[in-house]
């Protein structure tokens, strides 16, 4: 097992991820994708910790994971309020952002 | 003597100055007449005084101060001039400007208070411009107040401003004489160009010194010809004058026969040293007056507006002027314009009293008026006769002597036209005295004498143009002194067959007017329509008129339309174009702001992978 | 003790401003008292200042300064000379008449009031900053509340669409006031980016120079700019401060800005705004780099010259006196360029004369037609006539206006005009003279034109019995119209102090 390959594999479960988050069209599977781009992330933080041995990293990825939490909620409310609201559950059918 | 030019040349500009600033003083209508009527009698009382004190000790004096400083201890000075010149004119405008004063009293007494305080104010404003002028002593100065004239002209012509015809020829007067100021700036620029200076002793003793000579001097020279046409009623630019008479009659005396149109002559005889320095064009100024006197005369043969007659008659004699003074004769034609002065300003008052009785111009509308209005008659007779050339009389003196000049500097040609014009105006102001005095109309007219406030300047002026004759020695004496040209001296009295001819001339214009207009020897109906081809050419004026409307048409009208067009729809349309264009593309652009977040991130990915790749192989 | 006369009349619109917001909108009378109060202290200092101008030393003086950003040359530094004197008062004069010429007005006076104080601190703070920093700052202040001016209290009118470009005109909705000030605004900025530019050169190469960053004027005077880097800078400031002057072709926000704007708008904006472009192209361009402004002045008298005789032209075909008078403007700020071209000292003390004179003149002119148009409700000439009849003092005082603009004796325009003249024929290009002089008969044509159909004939009844000037109307045509006789029989009052300031210009071109 070497620092390469976990770089590898994070780099494989990031392309996935963002892969997900551009083209999937429900707003939970956008959500899921996302986790995996973050978890691809936390994986690189955590080889590059194990690699030079130093604690910090894992310490990082910890605190990353407890926000990440906080994330889900707000991204799962905001799912909720589309749903119930706009009665979307569709990325491609928001474009409020337009202006 | 500072006390004096003080008065002189203030008192009529204060008088202006209250009449049109004070309200209640401006609407109280006569009394505002009498404060500028008393304003300008301490004018002309300062000048006589003025006058005195010049001929005791004959030497110019000149005042001055700084007015408008521009870097480098370069100035613009601003001063006064007395000379042999300029004191008989202040004395002449002042007095001529008083008698038009008093006159206008009762000739303007059907106007309402307000209108004619505003009369008086305009009337303060041009006398006050117009001793201005005279006492000059530069170039700016002059031009200065020669504007400020043309605005006072302007106001009084268009007096009556909800007159559109009075309006009209009024704007008419302040473009053609503009147009000739145009000149007068180009030329006073050139002369300073040449010599630094504006001074007109200044200029004279550099030119003489030979700084200031070649084309700076002729041009500068040229320019202020051109200037003095405009305002002196020369051909081509004599067209405002005529239609000037739409202003009150005793405006037209004042300024289109005694004062402003004689500002022109005047400038040209104050520049005279420089005159003589450039032949060529002193040669332009002589053909010019000689052609203005003789078109003119030729002119007023066919009208039949009192006032036209005269002002045509004004242009011929100001060709006179002109003439004499382009020949160097500058004495000859001061002279002349003094004496033209007198009859003249006289002719038109008497003219303002027919007008007034019977409410007319057309002199075909008026007729057997000696009777009913017999001092009247009496003083147009004198002034007719004085600008007939007739022996005593003031103008025979004055005509004389340039005619003389003329023959004797070798003008053969000019000298002859001259002579012809003589003839002309003989019988075209006797044809106009015949008419309205012993003319057919006579049932019709309830016509009767002017109040004395009418009378009394005209008689006073009819002395005047019957003695002014006995003015041309000191006239040569005063100008003499203070003018140095090779021959503005008295003159040589080599050709005594001048006088006779030129007078046998002139009776005989009156015997022709005689036989056709009083005794119907002949028919000049008759006449008139056989030759109707040459009575149509000078009924439009030879023309100038519509040349000149079509310049102002191509020119102005035209090119105006085409420059604003363009630069409405083709420059400010290039800047709307680029509008239009930002506009669209920005119209184009916006869709690919969808909005929609995914987007957004393909976006940013891609911008993201492009750096790495960038960093990778850059 | 040192009285900051400068910070009194810079600051005096400014606070004037602040404590219009606090009066409540009702209270129209504290509003007036508070505009008017805020225009009197400029006002005096100016006459203050130009007694007390030493014209025997010249220079800048009444000098205040502290610093602000030390570390990059940024400091509050005021002064006048005898070029930005004269501006000073004129600025001060037209912000005062421009508040009694808006004494009646009867919508939104506070904001009104309170957009003017801005739009006259941003001018005045211009016109004294000796700190280039500090000019750029004031002269953004200046540009921008003309906007809302135009757009709030503004009058729109009818423009046909034609031309190769006429669909354009359709969309853009030509000749509404939301055009005019939007094209105004968009010209304007896009000049000061050019100007901004300008700056920065000249920043960056005299803390070179100098060792340490500067932005002050007095320092910067010393650098002898290289010419890769006075070339640009020179064009920038032509060109950036020069869309502001009006210099064609990018003069054409000029008539529908001022046509769209409304009386106090105009004025402010053509009497004294119009100059700060002047004044900037003289300042940072003439006087901080004379080699270049040497090398490229026959570009800037050309194109005067073109401004002179176009706007002239152009103004004859105009039958909305607004846009005539915009178009005269248009005209006459070619003077001013042209008399700063001739390098010569009678064309530039022309020109700032000129900048004074058409001020006044210009401000008189917009006030008139404003009146008018308020009064009559028309602003087509064609429709008008015989007016003098019911208003002889507004038809006195137009008529006073146009004679100054054709540049008649005994008014300001004549001097200012003549010493153009005097400059252009004794400059190293004489030919201006002649384009320059038929402006001038032009100007007389379109000016007696207008007279003629505005005021004079027959009265006509549709407008019955229209008023003439009544209670405070009175004052601004009054001190208008006084100033440009005063100035045109007295010219000495300001040529006094302009002199020193162009003479020590001069003294930079060598000579």
């Amino acid at each position: 097992m070497t620092l390469e390959r976990i770089l590898i594999l994070s780099i494989v479960l990031f392309a996935i991820g963002l892969f997900g988050v551009l083209a999937r069209r429900h707003l939970i599977a956008i959500l899921l994708s996302l986790e995996l781009m973050f978890n691809a992330a936390n994986l690189a933080i955590l080889g590059i910790a194990w690699h030079r041995g130093c604690l910090a990293g894992a310490l990082i990825v910890l605190f990353g994971i407890a926000i990440t939490v906080a994330e889900v909620a707000i991204g799962l409310s905001l799912f909720l309020l589309a749903e119930r609201v706009r009665g979307v559950v569709h990325a491609d059918e928001l474009s409020d952002l337009r202006g | 003597m500072t006390a004096a030019l003080a008065l002189l040349l203030g008192a009529p500009a204060a008088s202006a100055a209250i009449l049109g600033l004070v309200l209640p003083v401006r609407r109280s209508g006569r009394k505002a007449a009498w404060l500028s009527i008393a304003a300008v009698s301490s004018s002309f009382v300062a000048a006589l005084w003025l006058l005195r004190q010049f001929i005791a000790s004959p030497e110019p004096r000149s005042w001055e101060f700084v007015w408008a400083p521009f870097g480098d201890g370069a100035a613009i000075r601003f001063g006064v001039l007395l000379d042999g010149l300029s004191v008989p004119m202040l004395v002449l405008v002042s007095g001529v400007a008083l008698a038009v004063q008093i006159y206008s009293v009762s000739y303007m007494a059907a106007e309402r208070p307000t209108a004619l305080g505003r009369y008086y104010a305009y009337h303060g404003l041009f006398t006050a411009a117009m001793l201005g002028l005279v006492a000059a002593h530069n170039t700016l100065q002059s031009y200065f107040f020669w504007e400020l004239v043309g605005l006072g002209s302007y106001l009084l012509i268009g007096f009556w401003h909800q007159k559109p015809e009075a309006v009209r020829a009024a704007t008419k007067a302040f473009w053609t004489t503009r147009l000739g100021d145009v000149g007068f700036a180009f030329g006073l620029i050139f002369l300073w160009s040449g010599s630094g200076t504006f001074v007109f002793e200044e200029l004279f003793d550099s030119a003489n010194a030979g700084r200031l000579s070649g084309s700076m001097l002729s041009l500068g020279v040229a320019g202020l010809f051109l200037g003095a046409m405009g305002k002196s009623a020369q051909f081509p630019l004599h067209v405002w004058l005529p239609d000037a008479m739409e202003g009150p009659t005793p405006v037209s005396a004042l300024i289109h026969a005694a004062t402003m149109v004689a500002a022109g002559v005047y400038l040209m005889a104050r520049i005279t040293p420089l005159l003589t320095l450039v032949p060529a064009v002193a040669g332009i100024v002589l053909s010019l007056g000689v052609l203005t006197a003789l078109l003119a005369a030729t002119l007023a043969l066919v009208a039949r507006d009192v006032k036209r007659i005269l002002a045509y008659s004004t242009v011929s004699q100001l060709g006179y002027m002109m003439a004499a003074v382009g020949a160097s004769a500058t004495a000859a034609g001061f002279f002349h314009l003094t004496t033209h002065a007198f009859f003249k300003a006289l002719l038109f008052l008497a003219a303002g009293s027919l007008i007034h009785a019977v409410h007319t111009n057309d002199i075909f509308e008026m007729g057997g008026l000696w009777k009913r209005m017999p001092l009247t008659g009496a003083c147009f007779l004198v002034g007719s006769l004085a600008l007939a050339g007739v022996p005593p009389l003031s103008g025979f003196w004055s005509k004389d002597e340039i005619l003389i000049s003329l023959w004797e500097g070798g003008h053969r040609f000019a000298f002859a036209a001259l002579v012809l014009a003589a003839g002309l105006t003989a019988f075209y102001v006797f044809r106009a005295f015949f008419v309205i005095f012993f003319g057919g109309n006579a049932g019709s007219m309830k016509a009767h004498e002017a109040p004395s406030t009418m009378t009394l300047p005209m008689a006073a002026l009819s002395l005047a143009a019957i003695g002014g004759g006995a003015l041309g020695e000191p006239i040569h004496a005063w100008i003499g002194a203070s003018i140095s040209g090779p021959r503005s001296g008295a003159v040589e009295h080599g050709a005594d067959w001048v006088p006779v001819l030129a007078t046998s001339v002139g009776l005989l214009g009156i015997a022709v007017a005689w036989l056709g207009y009083s005794r119907r020897a002949y028919r000049p109906e008759v006449w008139r329509a056989r030759l109707a081809p040459v009575v149509r050419l000078l009924e439009r004026g030879y023309y100038v008129d519509d040349a000149f409307l079509a310049g102002y048409r191509v020119l102005y009208l035209d090119l105006g339309r085409m420059v604003g067009w363009f630069d409405r729809y083709v420059i400010d349309g290039c800047v709307n174009l680029a509008t239009w264009v930002t506009w669209q593309s920005a119209g184009r652009l916006r869709a690919i702001q969808t909005g929609r977040p995914q987007d957004a991130l393909y976006a940013i990915a891609v911008g993201f992978l492009l750096l790495i790749c960038l960093a990778w192989w850059g | 003790m040192i009285i900051p006369w400068l910070s009194i009349a810079l600051l005096s619109p400014f606070v004037g401003g602040g404590l219009l917001l606090l009066v409540p909108a009702r209270a129209r009378g504290a509003l007036r008292a508070v505009a008017l109060g805020s225009a009197i202290p400029p006002l005096v200092v100016s006459l203050v200042l130009l007694a007390r101008y030493d014209t025997v030393a010249g220079g800048f003086q009444f000098v205040e300064s502290f610093s602000v950003v030390p570390s990059l040359g940024i400091a509050y530094r005021l002064a006048v000379d005898g070029l930005s004197l004269s501006l000073v008062l004129l600025t001060a004069v037209i912000y005062l008449t421009a508040i009694t010429t808006t004494w009646y007005l009867a919508e939104r006076e506070k904001e009104f009031f309170l957009f003017l104080a801005l739009l006259v601190t941003g001018v005045l703070g211009v016109f004294v900053s000796l700190d280039l920093f500090l000019f750029f700052l004031f002269y953004e202040l200046a540009v921008l509340p003309m906007y809302v001016l135009i757009v709030v209290w503004g009058s729109s009118m009818e423009v046909p669409a034609r031309g190769p470009f006429g669909w354009t005109y359709r969309a853009l909705r030509v000749g509404g006031k939301e055009y005019g000030a939007m094209k105004l605004t968009l010209y304007l900025l896009a000049g000061s980016a050019f100007i901004l530019v300008g700056l920065f050169l000249l920043w960056v190469e005299g803390g070179r120079t100098l060792g340490q960053p500067t932005f002050d004027l007095v320092a910067l005077r010393d650098v002898a700019f290289p010419h890769e880097i006075a070339r640009p800078a020179f064009l920038l400031f032509y060109v950036g401060f020069g869309i502001l002057a009006g210099i064609w072709p990018f003069h054409t926000w000029s008539p529908d800005g001022h046509a769209s704007a409304p009386a106090a708008g105009s004025m402010v904006h053509a009497g004294v705004l119009m100059k700060l472009g002047a004044y900037g192209v003289l300042r940072l361009g003439f006087e901080l780099l004379p080699a270049a402004a040497a090398e490229f002045a026959w570009i800037v008298g050309t194109v005067a010259v073109i401004n002179i005789v176009y706007g002239a032209v152009a103004a004859g075909w105009q039958s909305d006196i607004k846009y005539l008078i915009a178009y005269s403007s248009v005209s006459h700020m070619g003077l001013v360029m042209l008399g700063m071209a001739t390098l010569t000292a009678p064309g530039l003390s022309g020109s700032v004369f000129q900048m004074v004179a058409h001020g006044i003149m210009t401000g008189l002119f917009f006030t008139l037609v404003n009146l008018v148009y308020h009064k009559a409700r028309v602003r087509d000439m064609k429709e008008m006539g015989g007016f003098a009849q019911r208003q002889p003092g507004m038809g006195t005082f137009f008529v006073v206006a146009g004679l100054s603009s054709l540049g008649l004796p005994g008014l300001a325009g004549f001097v200012a005009e003549f010493l153009v003249f005097l400059g252009a024929w004794s400059s190293a290009h004489p030919w201006w003279l002649f384009p320059a002089v038929f402006g001038a008969l032009v100007t007389a044509i379109y000016v007696m034109r207008a007279v003629r159909r505005i005021y004079f004939g027959p009265a006509i009844q549709r407008f019955g019995e229209i008023k003439d000037l009544h209670g405070m109307e009175w004052v601004t045509p009054i001190v208008l119209g006084g100033l440009l006789l005063l100035l045109g029989v007295y010219p000495r009052l300001l040529l006094d102090s302009i002199q020193g300031g162009v003479a020590e210009l001069l003294a930079r071109y060598g000579g």
